[in-house]
C-alpha cells in the first residue's frame, strides 16, 4: 500500500472578519505518485482548501486542523521554513497565467528568480535548467520566450511556462488550481497532455482542482467532490464516473454527460479522444 | 437576414502613427437566416471576437459589408430593438452601480416602453430565465455566475430581438451551470423564434445548441458545416479540433 | 443614500466631513459668525493677546484675528473650491472625450495636455499673475489654466477603463447613442475617481493660494486671507510668534480634513460596498457570530 504524501485531517477554514465558515471539516489523503482531483462549482471551497495546505490564504482567512506532508505537520513549521518548502517540495500552478506573472518583467527574469530562491546554482546553470524544462513542455524557441513579457504570450503558453517551472523545481506534490479553465479548447488539450507527461516523467503526486469533469476524467486517479465547503463524496475515478452515490455527484456527472452524449450522437458514436 | 460579405479588418500595430497593419479578418463571408443558430468556432486569435464586434456594429469593417435585414449593421438605427448581445464576463456586463431592475429597464426604455409595461415585462422575463422577483433589487456583485448570466440573457431577450450574439456566453460558467444555461437558451429560442450567433471555442457546447457552424482560423473561414454533418468535415484543422475534444 | 451610510460608518471620514462642512458653512455665513469687522483697525489693541472680547487676540493693526480667519475662509477655501470645480469640469470634459472616443481625438487632445503639463506649475502661475496683475481673480484663473490638463489626464485613464467594460459594449450593441452612454454609464462610474482626484487637488490648491498670498501676489490688503495673514505675521515672527499660529493651524486643519475625506470617499464610493436590503441583515448576523477552534496560521 503506497504511503500518503499528503494527509489532511479535520481541516476547518473560516473568515475571521465575518466569522463565516468556509470549510467546516475536511479530511482527505493524496497517495504517493497519485493524482487527486478536487471537483466542485465556484464557491465550493476547492481553491481555499489548496491555499490552506500551502498556507497562502490572505490574512483574514484562518484554518485549523492537521496538514501532514510526508509526515511533517505543515501547520507547525515557522514561516521561514514553510517558504523553503513552498516551490521546492509543494508547487502550485495557478489558474490564470496572465495574472500569475509580473506584467512588468520578462519571463526569464521571473523564472530565474524562482529557481535562485531554491537552488544555489550559477546564473548560466539556472538558465540552462529553465530552457531544458521549457523544451520538455514543447515550448518552441525557449530563449526568445525568456525575453518576452507575459502579455506577449498566450494563456496556454503561460500555463506551460508554469509547468516548466514545476519540472525544474522537481517538487513532491504539485497543486494545479484550475489550470485549464481560462484556456480555449486546443490549449486545454495541450496543457492536459503536458500535465500527464509531467506526472510520468517526475513521478510526483498531484492535486488537480477543476470544475471541468472531462479534464478530470483524463487526469485523475481519485476524485473528491466538494459542495459549499463540504466533501460530499470521495472515490476512485472509475467509481465516481460510473456509479456515483451522492445525488450532487450524479448531477455533476450527468450534466457533463448530457453534453458529451449529444456530441457523440452527432458524431455517430465515433470515439472521442480518450487516454 | 444577416449577410456578411467579404469583410476585412485590420488593426494598426505600433500605436497611433505606426506603419504596420495586422490583418485580423480576411474576406469573411457567411449568412445567418431567420430563426437559425449559427456557431462561430475558433481558438483565441482566430478573429472571432473581432467578428463579433463587427456584427454588433461597434466597429466598422475596412472592406466588405455586414448587412442586417438589408441595412448596414454599423448604423445605430438598424440595430435598435433588433440586435442584442450576451458576453462572456458576466461580472462586467452589468453596470456595477445598477440594480438588476435598472439594468433590465435600459433596453426597454430605449424602445420607449411605458413604466407600467416595463415592470410587468421584467417580472415575466425573470421568471422565464428561472429567477424570481426578489432579484430585482440585487446588485451585480451579489449574484453568482449563473444568476448574473441569466440576468444578462433576460436583458438581451427583453426587446424580442431578431438576432442575439452570444460571445463565449457560457465559457466562464461551471460545467453544470453551462448545461442549464444552454438549455435555457434553447427554450428561449423556441419561445421567441430568434436567431443566435454563438461564438465559442468549445465545440461540444456549439454542437449542443447550434444548427450550423463556421470554423475559423487566423481570420479565415476554414469550413462551414451543418452540425448534423459535423463528423464529415473535410479540412485538416477541423478534424484536428474534433480530435482534441476532452 | 448608500454613499453617506458608508461614510458615516467610518469615524475618521465622518469627522473630516463634519470639519469640512462646518468650515464651509462658517465661511459662507461669515458675517453671522464673525464677532467683529475683519478690517476694523484699532491701534490701541496692537498685538493684544487673547481676551474675552477678541478670542484669538489682535494682529499688528489691531484687527480681530478670529474674524479675519473666518472671513479668510472665503478666499482661502471657498473660492479655491470654485476654481477647482471649474478646472475639474474642463478637465473632465476633455478627459471624457479623449477616453471614450480614443483614436485621433484622443491623440490630439492628449498632445495639447502634454504641452500644458510640460510647463512647471508654479512658474506658469507666476507668469500668468505677472501678466494679468496680482489679485484673487487672476490667481484663480492661473490655477484653472494650469490644473485642467492634469484632471484631463487622470480622468481619461479611468474613462478608458470604463469605456471598455461589457456593459458599455452592450449599450452600444443595442443602439444607444454615444451621449446617452456617456451620461448613463461612463459619467456615474467615473464620478468616484473624479471626486478622489478633486479632493486631493483641493488640498494642494489651498496651499498654493496661501503660498501666493504669502508672496504678496494673491489677495490684496486689507482683505483677510490666511496666506496673507501668515505673511504679515512673518515680519514679527520672533517677537510675536503666536500670530503665525492661527492661520497656520487653520490651513493645516483644512488640508488634513480634505485629505482624510478624500481617502474615505474612495472607499465609500466603491460599488462593491453597495448592498440590497437582505444582504445588510445577513452581514449584521455574521458580525455577531463567534470564532471557534484552535488557529494554525
Amino acid at each position: 500500500m503506497a504511503a500518503n504524501v499528503l494527509e489532511v485531517s479535520h481541516l476547518h477554514i473560516w473568515d475571521s472578519h465575518t466569522g463565516r465558515t468556509i470549510v467546516p471539516d475536511s479530511s482527505f489523503q493524496v497517495k504517493e505518485g497519485g493524482c487527486l482531483a478536487i471537483v466542485g462549482e465556484s464557491g465550493s471551497g476547492k481553491s481555499v482548501t489548496c491555499r490552506a495546505v500551502m498556507r497562502l490564504n490572505k490574512n483574514g482567512v484562518r484554518h485549523s486542523g492537521d496538514v501532514l506532508f510526508k509526515g511533517v505537520n505543515l501547520g507547525e513549521l515557522p514561516e521561514k521554513e514553510m517558504r523553503k518548502w513552498r516551490g521546492k517540495r509543494l508547487c502550485m500552478i495557478m489558474q490564470n497565467g496572465m495574472r500569475a506573472f509580473d506584467p512588468s518583467r520578462v519571463i526569464g527574469a521571473q523564472c530565474r528568480e524562482t529557481l535562485a530562491q531554491h537552488y544555489d546554482w550559477s546564473r548560466s546553470d539556472i538558465e540552462a535548467a529553465v530552457i531544458g524544462a521549457m523544451e520538455r513542455v514543447m515550448l518552441k524557441e525557449p530563449a526568445s520566450i525568456m525575453n518576452k513579457h507575459p502579455h506577449q504570450l498566450s494563456g496556454g503558453m503561460l500555463q506551460r511556462v508554469m509547468i516548466a517551472l514545476a519540472i525544474a523545481l522537481e517538487p513532491d506534490l504539485i497543486i494545479a488550481d484550475e489550470p485549464t479553465t481560462a484556456l480555449d479548447a486546443i490549449s486545454q488539450y495541450e496543457v492536459v497532455e503536458q500535465l500527464l507527461r509531467l506526472r510520468e516523467d517526475l513521478g510526483c503526486s498531484m492535486i488537480f482542482v477543476s470544475h471541468d469533469l472531462g479534464v478530470v476524467r483524463k487526469v485523475a486517479d481519485e476524485v473528491m467532490v466538494m459542495k459549499d465547503g463540504e466533501i460530499v463524496e470521495k472515490g476512485t475515478s472509475e467509481a465516481i464516473f460510473s456509479e456515483a452515490r451522492h445525488p450532487y455527484t450524479r448531477y455533476l456527472v450527468g450534466s457533463k454527460q448530457a453534453l458529451s452524449r449529444h456530441f457523440n450522437r452527432i458524431m455517430g458514436g465515433e470515439a472521442v479522444a480518450h487516454r | 437576414m444577416l449577410i456578411v460579405d467579404r469583410v476585412e479588418k485590420s488593426y494598426r500595430k505600433g500605436g497611433m502613427f505606426g506603419r504596420e497593419f495586422q490583418k485580423v479578418l480576411h474576406g469573411i463571408s457567411f449568412e445567418c437566416g431567420q430563426g437559425e443558430c449559427l456557431g462561430v468556432i475558433g481558438e483565441s486569435g482566430s478573429g472571432k471576437s473581432t467578428l463579433g464586434r463587427l456584427l454588433l456594429g461597434i466597429e466598422k469593417p475596412d472592406a466588405g459589408s455586414v448587412l442586417f435585414e438589408g441595412e448596414k449593421a454599423g448604423e445605430r438605427r438598424t440595430r435598435r430593438g433588433r440586435i442584442s448581445a450576451v458576453f462572456q464576463d458576466y461580472a462586467s456586463s452589468i453596470n456595477p452601480f445598477y440594480t438588476v431592475e435598472k439594468a433590465m429597464k435600459e433596453p426597454l426604455k430605449l424602445l420607449g416602453m411605458s413604466g407600467r409595461d416595463i415592470d410587468v415585462k421584467i417580472d415575466v422575463l425573470l421568471h422565464q430565465v428561472g429567477l424570481d422577483e426578489s432579484y430585482r433589487s440585487k446588485y451585480p456583485h451579489e449574484l453568482s455566475g449563473g444568476e448574473a448570466q441569466r440576468v444578462c440573457i433576460a436583458r438581451a431577450v427583453s426587446t424580442e430581438p431578431k438576432l442575439i450574439l452570444l460571445d463565449e456566453a457560457v465559457s466562464s460558467l461551471d460545467g453544470s451551470v453551462q448545461l442549464q444555461v444552454l438549455d435555457l437558451l434553447k427554450s428561449l429560442r423556441q419561445t421567441y423564434g430568434m436567431s443566435y450567433v454563438f461564438i465559442t471555442h468549445d465545440l461540444q457546447a456549439a454542437a449542443y445548441i447550434c444548427d450550423r457552424a463556421i470554423i475559423m482560423r487566423d481570420g479565415r473561414i476554414e469550413e462551414t458545416t451543418d452540425i448534423e454533418r459535423l463528423k464529415d468535415v473535410q479540412s485538416d484543422y477541423a478534424r484536428k479540433l474534433l480530435s482534441m475534444i476532452i | 443614500m448608500n454613499i453617506f451610510r458608508n461614510v458615516w460608518k467610518d469615524k475618521l471620514a465622518f469627522l473630516s466631513m463634519s470639519v469640512v462642512a462646518a468650515i464651509v458653512i462658517v465661511g459662507l455665513f461669515a458675517p453671522v459668525f464673525a464677532p467683529h469687522d475683519p478690517n476694523e483697525a484699532n491701534m490701541e489693541l496692537r498685538f493684544a493677546s487673547a481676551s474675552w472680547e477678541y478670542w484669538l487676540g489682535n494682529d499688528h493693526l489691531g484687527r480681530c484675528i478670529l474674524s479675519r480667519i473666518i472671513y479668510g475662509i472665503r478666499p482661502s477655501v471657498l473660492w479655491v473650491f470654485v476654481a477647482l470645480a471649474a478646472s475639474a469640469a474642463i478637465g473632465a470634459a476633455v478627459g471624457f472625450l479623449a477616453g471614450y472616443f480614443r483614436g485621433r481625438t484622443d491623440a490630439v487632445l492628449m498632445r495639447i495636455c502634454d504641452v500644458m503639463l510640460s510647463f512647471p506649475g508654479y512658474v506658469m502661475s507666476l507668469a500668468v499673475v505677472g501678466i494679468l496683475g496680482a489679485g484673487l481673480d487672476n490667481i484663480l484663473i492661473a490655477f484653472v489654466l494650469m490644473k485642467w490638463a492634469w484632471f484631463a489626464r487622470v480622468i481619461r485613464t479611468s474613462v478608458m477603463q470604463y469605456a471598455e467594460a461589457d456593459y458599455v459594449r452592450f449599450s452600444r450593441a443595442i443602439g444607444t447613442g454615444h451621449i446617452a452612454i456617456m451620461a448613463k454609464h461612463v459619467v456615474p462610474v467615473s464620478l468616484p475617481d473624479i471626486a478622489v482626484a478633486s479632493s486631493s487637488a483641493f488640498g494642494s490648491m489651498i496651499l498654493q493660494i496661501s503660498g501666493f498670498s504669502f508672496l504678496g501676489l494673491g489677495i490684496q490688503a486689507p482683505h483677510a486671507e490666511w496666506g496673507m495673514m501668515l505673511n504679515e505675521a512673518r515680519e514679527v515672527m520672533f517677537s510675536r510668534p503666536g500670530l503665525m499660529l492661527a492661520p497656520g493651524l487653520a490651513i493645516v486643519i483644512v488640508v488634513s480634513a480634505v485629505n482624510f475625506l478624500s481617502d474615505a470617499l474612495q472607499t465609500a464610493l466603491d460599488p462593491k460596498l453597495m448592498k440590497s436590503g437582505k444582504k445588510r441583515q445577513e452581514q449584521a448576523a455574521a458580525a455577531s457570530a463567534r470564532l471557534e477552534g484552535r488557529e494554525v496560521a
